[in-house]
Order: structure tokens, then C-alpha cells, then sequence
């Protein structure tokens, strides 16, 4: 009886608070003016999460683009297709690695740094502080995140496709050997400006919303302790992740159906 | 001052994000090879069109020259009716042969066009009359293993 109670008070509980998440979310949106008519604000937020991530960003493009031109070069091998080593690594960096694992290691890094700043903001009582001084918390704090967010997000994926391209080349190419004019011909030929990059760009931009309305949402819901804080940033973390993936496969289907 | 310098950071965060994308849409992509130039229409009609798709590169002595725009089964003589966008640059005589190719033995499929003899040009909107459906790797199957048959049938 004590378990069938529990479990019908978790989904009432879950219900709750993804309305609480969804008027959180339109919240954000609505008191977002002051994100751009200051954009001081939204500046200084991209600098700590677009330009902090650069460089988790950079290495993890490069060495992911290095691993997929050795692994396309010994299975490419087999058919003796190596020249279209360049359209594999390019396609599957635009389409999906692009996008998803940008948007992975931007949850990791910077939204879980979002969730434990606003989480610790609340536990400091600096949150109340500003209402009290009749300052919207979610103007001032959550919405030029949010902004910093999904502006950086496809900024990110674009750099983390570019060096993996890069990456791909330099091992595919310069290592191994392959032949560089059909190594960039094959590439061009393969990836369609609209069809491909296009639409890496739209998931990004759809995960940059997901993941920093995500940790935000987390941050300023977590309960104001240290256990709490603690707790919602690994939520974030689990919660943007499978968020992401969740959200390739259904934009995925979308996208590059019937193509 | 501290916040010239993180401006300073975040513009150029911003100035290398979208270097990268426009280095994809140029290096990687095939914005660079866009047809930006002037094209004209022309329809070819096939009995089978393969594996052909939308997009499809046509050339002419290996040059590209134009794209496939649009595939339809035109009802009234069931046959594929392909729609091709050429280089304004090149005009092709009113007698020029169109036929599906395959690049490599089983790479992607284009559209050859061999010029004839013709004075007369094709312009906007012609229709291309001689043409050759694609082969049909299956149907060549059937037809030799019917022929097998039919030839070890006769020796028996």
C-alpha cells in the first residue's frame, strides 16, 4: 500500500514540476527584453560559457575528427573506396557528431556550471535579495543565460565540425595518405549547403535551448542546500543528455528522411 | 577595463564561430561550386531511370553542366519524365542524346549528354528525344540467365 502510495506521489510530483518547468520556460522568454536592451549582460554571460568551452570544444573536434579519419580509412579500405574517406568524415561531423557532442560537452561543462551558480544564488539567498529590491531575478539572472546559450551553442558545433574536417584531414591525408584533391572533391560533392549544414545548425540551436533551459530551470528549482545543489546538477547533466539524444533522434527523423 | 577585455574575448569567440561555418559552407560544403550562374530548362522522358535522383549531376563529355531538378511519372505515356536545369554557357543542337550513366560499377548515377549534328539549339523548356533508360543490373541478370536456359534447353 506504502508503494503504491509513493509511486502515484512521484508522477503527481513529476507533473507538477514539469508545469512549474514549462512556466519557468515561457517566463524566461517573456522577461528576455532586458537580455538585449542590456546586452552587457548576455555578453558577459557568453563569456563564460561560449568562450570557456572553446577549448574542451576545439580538442574533442580535433581528436574525434582523428579517430572517425582512422576508422573510415580501415573500413573504407576493404572496398577500396579511401577516396571517400572525406565526404564520410564530413557528413557524419555535420549532420550528427557536429551537433551532439558539442551539445554534450557544452551540458558538461557549462550547464552544470549554470545550475550550480543560479542553485548557489538561491541557497545564498541572493535570489530573494533581488526581489526584495524589486529586481526581476529572472530578467536579470536567467533570461541573459539563456540568450548566451543558444547563441553560443551552434557557434560551438560549427567550430567542433570545422576541426574535426580538420582533424580528419590531418590524419587522413597527411598521415595515411590518401589523396587530397578526392579527399575535398568528394567532401564538396557529398555535403549540401542547405540540406546539411543548414540543418546541423537548426539542431544546435534546438539543444542550445534545451540544455541552458534545462540547467537553468534546475538551478533555480534546486532545493537550497548543498545536498540540493549537488543533486541538480547532476540532474542537469543526466537530464540534458538525454535530452539531446532524445531530440537528435526525432529532428533526425525530420530532417534526413526518404533522402 | 576588465570588461573591454571580455568583450574582446566574446567577439572573438563570435568572429571564429562564424568563420567556422562559413569555412564549412565553402571548404566542406558545396556553396563554393553553386550554381549561381543563368540556367534553362529542358525535359527528357525515360522508360527506366534507375537509381536516378533529384540533384544528379548532368554531364557532357565529363564536364558538369547542369543538374536533375525534378523527377515525374508523367501518366499519359508512363514513362519517367526527368527536368533538367543547364548552364546558360552551354547550348546542346536539337538532336543532342541523353542517357543515365553510372559512375564507377556501382557509384551514383548522372545523366550523359552526347551532342549530335544538329544547327538548331535547344532552348528553354525543349524536350530531349533521344534517350537511353538506365541498366537495370537485375534485368541484365534475368535476361542472361533466360538465355542460359533457353541454350542449355536447345543442347539437351
Amino acid at each position: 500500500m506504502k508503494n503504491i502510495r509513493a509511486i502515484g506521489h512521484r508522477s503527481v510530483d513529476a507533473v507538477w514540476r514539469l508545469g512549474y518547468a514549462a512556466r519557468f520556460f515561457l517566463m524566461t522568454l517573456f522577461y528576455s527584453g532586458t537580455s538585449f536592451r542590456r546586452f552587457r549582460l548576455t555578453v558577459r554571460e557568453m563569456f563564460f560559457t561560449g568562450v570557456m568551452s572553446l577549448i574542451i570544444i576545439l580538442v574533442a573536434g580535433t581528436f574525434v575528427g582523428m579517430v572517425l579519419g582512422l576508422q573510415g580509412y580501415e573500413t573504407l579500405k576493404r572496398y577500396g573506396s579511401e577516396s571517400a574517406l572525406g565526404s564520410l568524415v564530413a557528413l557524419s561531423l555535420v549532420r550528427e557528431l557536429g551537433p551532439v557532442l558539442a551539445a554534450l560537452l557544452f551540458a558538461s561543462r557549462a550547464g552544470s556550471a549554470m545550475t550550480a551558480e543560479i542553485g548557489l544564488m538561491k541557497a545564498t539567498e541572493q535570489i530573494d535579495a533581488m526581489e526584495i529590491m524589486a529586481v526581476n531575478p529572472i530578467a536579470r539572472v536567467v533570461a541573459p543565460r539563456f540568450w548566451a546559450g543558444v547563441i553560443s551553442m551552434p557557434l560551438l558545433a560549427a567550430l567542433f565540425s570545422a576541426m574535426g574536417v580538420f582533424g580528419g584531414y590531418v590524419v587522413g591525408v597527411v598521415l595515411i595518405g590518401v589523396d587530397e584533391g578526392s579527399f575535398w572533391s568528394q567532401m564538396q560533392s557529398a555535403v549540401d549547403f542547405q540540406h546539411d549544414i543548414m540543418n546541423g545548425v537548426i539542431k544546435s540551436v534546438v539543444f542550445g535551448v534545451a540544455v541552458t533551459a534545462i540547467s537553468l530551470f534546475e538551478g533555480y528549482d534546486a532545493p537550497p542546500t548543498a545536498e540540493g545543489v549537488s543533486g541538480a546538477t547532476t540532474r542537469t547533466v543526466v537530464e540534458s543528455s538525454l535530452a539531446i539524444l532524445i531530440l537528435d533522434f526525432i529532428l533526425t527523423a525530420f530532417m534526413f528522411r526518404g533522402s | 577595463m576588465e570588461r573591454t577585455t571580455l568583450d574582446l574575448w566574446v567577439g572573438a569567440f563570435v568572429v571564429a564561430g562564424l568563420a567556422a561555418l562559413v569555412i564549412l559552407a565553402m571548404k566542406v560544403g558545396n556553396l563554393s561550386t553553386y550554381n549561381v550562374s543563368d540556367t534553362y530548362q529542358l525535359d527528357a522522358y525515360f522508360t527506366n531511370i534507375g537509381g536516378l535522383k533529384p540533384k544528379a549531376s548532368i554531364k557532357s563529355a565529363g564536364v558538369l553542366v547542369g543538374r536533375v531538378t525534378g523527377i515525374t511519372l508523367d501518366t499519359n505515356r508512363y514513362e519517367a519524365k526527368v527536368t533538367m536545369s543547364i548552364d546558360q554557357r552551354y547550348k546542346f543542337p536539337k538532336d543532342t542524346f541523353a542517357s543515365i550513366l553510372t559512375s564507377g560499377l556501382l557509384g551514383e548515377q548522372y545523366i550523359g549528354l552526347s551532342p549530335g549534328a544538329e544547327d538548331k539549339m535547344l532552348k528553354n523548356g525543349d524536350e530531349l528525344k533521344h534517350t537511353q533508360s538506365a541498366m537495370v543490373l537485375e534485368n541484365l541478370i534475368g535476361k542472361f540467365l533466360y538465355s542460359k536456359a533457353s541454350e542449355s534447353g536447345n543442347s539437351k
